[in-house]
């Protein structure tokens, strides 16, 4: 028997509170949980910073990555099993990528991405085709199976249904994590019946659609979609903890260039700051080890660092207010210039956050060949866009959906010297003036 | 502050407009790739690359009253017009052009139909690779469109005629 058909002597079961138990039965599937790459997404969580506001939000990207490849195995061994139009011999490589797409993820990735602009998907590649443990598992399926996983999480493999299934606007990725999110926050919104939607799923051409006979359960789940962003992934209080993780990371960096003698030396970021890193200066973070530097760093001489740490750690927030830049960025200068007055430096105290920041998107009906939409099967054959057809959907789709706030620590414009200015200031964010 | 948003309001403005969602996607993509300081990040897409980013910062930016949205009913399919508002040349010269403008640039890409810059940008997005290993992965993923050698010839070209222009 070769590798990529080899079965465990007695199927492996994990619980889960999601999908209850994840079943499996492949060596190769076993053998990339255990690896050392696949194991230290335990140490990154799913959701951030949200644990700030959800206190139960401390679920990994272990936890959902098995949830996906549960959802894809179910997929592909019971729903397209036996289908003509689905290919059996791409059952392990869809296995695969499920379980393997989030494995470039770092620690508090939005952040850390955008202030050292990196981009996981390039490590997910590197991790699956370089020098690694889980390279060296994927190899042993074929030479060129590594490849196949890492263009099937690149979007750029030549079946589409393949991709489709991990990532799509009604993929496994977010079925997971919408049900998993909903489940560890505690919030109401985020439930779908995901099991009528996998009933309904049909592989067909180039993609996979839905039968119309499931669109409302489809309609369920764009609205779960649609709530779990306002009221979890956007989440003004969760956005202020990312703005000053971003500035943590900012300052340190700032410091750094400038020959500042940290007490506590970067020594992990280092490579990240002149752009050297290597895939291993990228494994050897997590969430851990960044929150043990921001631990040091309250006792920091740099005052800026030292205080940002100090907020994010013991959670003293920032303030906000709603802004709408469209009226008010002229205000925006006069506002930096009242901070600096007060001697508060606005590069790190006056925030503007926006939900086009944030990793996450609405459903979009795939006008003008932006996205694929989510298709329905008619009973003819034909195939409809979605939102053509469901009401619900075409209410929530192609709105306006943007959300804009301006960051500040509230506390420090209340206390201490200059009074006058920092009640000017206060008088602009909170009585209308911006 | 708000220098993203800034960015694309200056690149349209340059671009004296663009019509179409795909080809202004393509379009930022294609700048970017030639070292513009766009900030969007990109994925492939089943049309090639395509960032979530730039779409919601469009978004925002007509909410903003600085880009101008139409729909243009072309019969079998629609194309959204984004231009820029005086409110937003305001806002661009307060705020401050952010990359260095390139009319030229600009010009070239307006000037191509979103089919040729889909071409370009998928090339682009291969570009890591030996040219023929583009050309068999854009056969792959493109299959369907079934681009021609001299379509492919002539996209290089471009390629080529944009990076002499040393953007940024």
């Amino acid at each position: 028997m070769s590798y990529a058909t080899q079965k465990l002597t007695e199927e492996k079961v994990f619980k889960d509170p999601v999908h209850r138990y994840i079943h499996v039965r492949d060596q190769v599937i076993w053998d990339l949980v255990n690896s050392k790459e696949f194991q230290r997404l335990r140490r990154i969580k799913q959701l951030g910073t949200s644990y700030l506001v959800f206190h139960g939000a401390e679920h990994s990207r272990f936890n959902h990555s098995l949830g996906v490849y549960e959802i894809v195995r179910r997929i592909s061994d019971d729903v397209f099993h036996g289908r003509p139009e689905w290919d059996e011999s791409e059952r392990l490589t869809v296995l695969c990528a499920a379980l393997l797409h989030d494995l470039g993820h770092g620690p508090f990735s939005h952040s850390f991405e955008k202030v050292f602009n990196v981009d996981h998907e390039e490590f997910t590649r590197a991790i699956l085709t370089g020098d690694t443990e889980v390279n060296s598992i994927l190899k042993k399926v074929s030479p060129d199976f590594p490849g196949h996983v890492a263009e099937v999480i690149a979007k750029t493999y030549s079946n589409k249904q393949v991709v489709s299934l991990i990532s799509s606007q009604i993929d496994a990725d977010r079925m997971d994590y919408l049900q998993r999110d909903a489940y560890y926050t505690g919030v109401s919104y985020g439930h779908f019946d995901m099991e009528r939607i996998l009933r309904v799923m049909r592989p067909l051409d180039d993609q996979v659609v839905i039968k119309s006979s499931g669109m409302h359960a489809v309609e369920d789940y764009i609205m779960s979609r649609y709530q779990m962003y306002w009221q979890v992934y956007f989440h003004p209080v969760a956005r202020s903890a990312e703005v000053i993780l971003r500035k943590i990371l900012q300052r340190a960096k700032e410091l750094s260039e400038s020959g500042y003698q940290f007490q506590q030396p970067p020594t992990h970021f280092l490579a990240f700051f002149d752009r050297s890193f290597t895939l291993a200066d990228y494994l050897a973070l997590d969430e851990g080890v960044l929150m043990t530097y921001f631990q040091l760093w309250i006792n920091e001489r740099d005052p800026i660092l030292a205080d940002l740490c100090d907020r994010f750690v013991n959670r003293r927030l920032f303030q906000y207010v709603d802004f709408d830049p469209g009226t008010d960025y002229k205000k925006l200068g006069e506002l930096a210039a009242l901070f600096k007055k007060a001697g508060i430096d606005p590069e790190y105290y006056l925030i503007d956050d926006s939900t086009s920041d944030l990793p996450y998107d609405f459903y979009r009906p795939g006008e003008e060949e932006e996205r694929l939409p989510i298709q329905l099967l008619m009973p003819n054959g034909d195939i409809k866009e979605l939102s053509r057809l469901s009401q619900v959907v075409d209410a929530i789709s192609g709105k306006r959906r943007t959300d804009y706030k301006l960051y500040f620590p509230a506390e420090l414009l209340i206390d201490g010297k200059k009074k006058a200015i920092k009640q000017q200031i206060l008088e602009m964010l909170r009585e209308g003036g911006i | 502050m708000l220098q993203e948003h800034a960015r694309i309001v200056d690149f349209i403005a340059t671009a004296e407009g663009v019509t179409g969602r795909k080809k202004l996607q393509k379009m930022v993509y294609i700048m970017k790739k030639l070292n513009v300081p766009f900030k969007e990040k990109y994925e492939f897409h089943i049309y090639g690359p395509y960032s979530e980013e730039l779409t919601a910062r469009i978004e925002e930016l007509c909410d903003m009253g600085f880009l101008s949205e139409a729909l243009e009913d072309k019969g079998s399919y629609v194309q959204y017009k984004y231009a820029v508002t005086d409110e937003g040349m305001e806002f661009r010269n307060a705020v401050g052009a952010s990359i260095p403008q390139n009319p030229e640039a600009a010009a070239l890409l307006n000037a191509k139909s979103a089919r040729f810059l889909e071409l370009a940008s998928t090339l682009l997005y291969f570009g890591h690779l030996e040219r023929d290993e583009q050309i068999a992965k854009l056969h792959s993923v493109k299959g369907k469109l079934n681009f021609t050698e001299a379509e492919i010839e002539e996209a290089y070209r471009f390629l080529g005629e944009l990076e002499q222009l040393k953007l940024a």
